[in-house]
């Protein structure tokens, strides 16, 4: 089973990413659960979400302590949030900013990977919302899950023009993360 | 999860666990639904309205009201003229329903309601435990407990069934944990129509109010006469023992899927340790018990599904090789310092030869979450209980002592 972490604050889409990408994963023929961190979500604050993957059913209900992977969407976080708290040795942490992973330090012996989803989303989305975005850096960081899936999951919950945008922008980061052979 | 049949992938989609009950009842076919938002229960009430707006739910009126007592007393005068009803709450709003929970169970009305269950106020708390639905205990609704999505979504399905059934004609609480089920996201397969119309007959009442043949519904009842409605009400009761099982059973049949009837077991044919426990909480035990079974421990789990009515002979039955019997409660009664399913397994006990040791933890208070190694350290102690006996009966789980 992997355990995803999703670090964001609240309006990002954090909640949405989880679950995005559980539908891919389910796509994908693995069994998927995920879900907020039950908190009072207001904007702005820190949230989590959370995603388990595996190839059995899921019946697992705490939170994840120990993740395999963590998704930072917003760099300001790491000063606020022990965002890699708990983070599995050969795990790896995927965060949102265009400085080079040394420049984060962090708490942890797991892979730092950084990703400029911002910019990818002006250009392509034309707005800066990283939550789709980073999905498909995961997936290129990662090889845990198809890109196809997480397009698609995208373009039923967002469909027309935004989740075709969405999905352009999946993909390129998806190409980012492949040709940088993360 | 099934225990037993198959998984079906091919017919899953992931979605919300509130979806996935809002869209039982919507093929359920209710006739009214009246119900007030309230966390972590909207997300239901909110997908209904949308499938009433959306003309998705024919020949059902969706009645908007002020408050839970409201709701619920609207559901009233409805079942009573032959409709099925469907509503649901939370927390503060099922408390505020109390008085009118009496009223449909006395008046024998098949009511539905899904229970999201959430802590109780003071202070103020949005998360799961059960303190709401175990308060309204002796109200004389029927209480299933909810493992995971598709058993909440299926067992909305079978209340209806259980409900409605000539036999019994007492209303039923479908409960599910607030946030852990109401707002995960898991695959599930949503329940099919022409299935459910197969399993699930129209609701043909017995009586209805009728200005052409009028009758009372909830008239005096004398000192001459009130007792025997008090004993008819307990008969129902006993009538659907069975009738939860059957439900369970026909709903295999139909459906392929299955969670037990009043209980389901885990690993306890040769366990020396069996855990009780209702609601999410069931999915991390069971993946504590494959663990530990690795390590030899030969541990098991009793899964209650029916805490209303109390399943007293299946689980005697289920825990009579035991060497000792672990009951978790998402609940307290205070003064007593035990959760509620402790205090009735033992006493389901007493007055047979079965000398068990039965220890009680309440856990998951207002949401604390429940982790595998909280589990693992109540299954070691009562590992330490069968070697010497019970040192403490009943205790909370998890207490920061530095709060205190």
């Amino acid at each position: 089973m992997k355990e995803i972490r999703i670090h964001g604050r609240g309006g990002q889409g954090s909640v949405t990413a989880a679950e995005l990408l559980a539908v891919a994963a389910f796509a994908d023929g693995k069994f998927s659960q995920a879900f907020p961190a039950f908190g009072v979500e207001r904007r702005g604050a820190p949230v989590q979400a959370f995603t388990r993957i595996s190839d059995t059913p899921i019946r697992l209900r705490s939170q994840i302590y120990e993740p395999d992977y963590v998704i930072v969407q917003d760099p300001t976080l790491i000063e606020v949030v022990d965002v890699a708290g708990g983070l599995k040795e050969d795990g790896m942490i995927l965060i949102n900013s265009d400085f080079d992973p040394s420049k984060f330090k962090l708490d942890t012996k797991a892979k730092v990977v950084t990703v400029n989803a911002t910019k990818v989303a002006l250009d392509i989305i034309g707005r800066p919302i990283v939550n789709t975005v980073l999905l498909g850096a995961f997936a290129g960081a990662t090889g845990n899950i198809r890109p196809e899936s997480i397009k698609e999951a995208v373009k039923e919950r967002f469909p027309g023009k935004v989740g075709d945008r969405n999905a352009e922008a999946i993909q390129q980061a998806y190409d980012m993360m492949k040709e940088a052979n993360v | 999860m099934t225990t037993k049949g198959k998984l079906e992938m091919e017919k899953m989609v992931v979605v919300e666990g509130s979806y996935a009950v809002a869209h039982a009842v919507k093929i359920c076919r209710p006739n009214v639904i009246s119900a007030y938002p309230i966390t972590p229960q909207t997300h239901i009430v909110e997908g209904l309205s949308q499938f009433i707006a959306d003309g998705e739910i024919s020949n059902c009126e969706y009645i908007n009201v002020e408050s839970e007592f409201s709701a619920l007393s609207a559901l009233v005068g409805s079942s009573a003229v032959g409709a099925r009803c469907y509503s649901a709450t939370t927390s503060q709003g099922l408390e505020l329903m109390h008085e009118v929970l009496f009223n449909v169970s006395g008046m024998r009305l098949p009511i539905v309601m899904t229970v999201v269950n959430r802590a109780v106020s003071a202070p103020i708390n949005i998360w799961n435990d059960h303190q709401d639905a175990i308060s309204q205990r002796d109200t004389g609704w029927i209480q299933l407990y909810a493992e995971d999505l598709q058993e909440a979504a299926d067992m909305t399905a079978q209340a209806f069934k259980i409900a409605e059934d000539k036999e019994v004609l007492m209303p039923a609480m479908v409960c599910m944990d607030g946030f852990i089920l109401s707002h995960v996201y898991e695959p599930v397969v949503l329940l099919e129509q022409e299935l459910t119309d197969e399993y699930l007959p129209t609701y043909e009442p017995l009586n209805t109010l009728d200005p052409k043949k009028p009758l009372s519904f909830g008239a005096l009842a004398d000192p001459n006469y009130y007792t025997e409605f008090r004993y008819l009400q307990q008969k129902a009761m006993e009538n659907s023992l069975k009738k939860i099982e059957d439900a369970a059973n026909e709903f295999y049949d139909v459906f392929g899927r299955y969670y037990g009837g009043l209980i389901d077991e885990y690993q306890t044919e040769d366990a020396d340790i069996i855990l009780m426990a209702m609601g999410s909480i069931v999915g991390t035990i069971k993946d504590t018990i494959d663990n530990l079974r690795q390590k030899g421990v030969k541990v098991g789990l009793l899964k209650v599904r029916a805490f209303r009515p109390f399943p007293a002979e299946a689980i005697r039955k289920a825990i009579k090789d035991a060497k000792v019997v672990v009951v978790l409660d998402k609940n307290i009664s205070l003064g007593l310092n035990e959760g509620a399913l402790f205090t009735e397994t033992k006493s389901c006990l007493y007055n047979t030869k079965n000398r068990v040791p039965v220890v009680g933890y309440m856990i998951g208070h207002g949401g604390r979450d429940i982790r595998m190694n909280t589990i693992e350290n109540i299954i070691s102690e009562a590992q330490e209980v069968m070697k010497t006996g019970i040192k403490l009966e009943s205790q909370f789980t998890d207490v920061r002592e530095e709060l205190l």
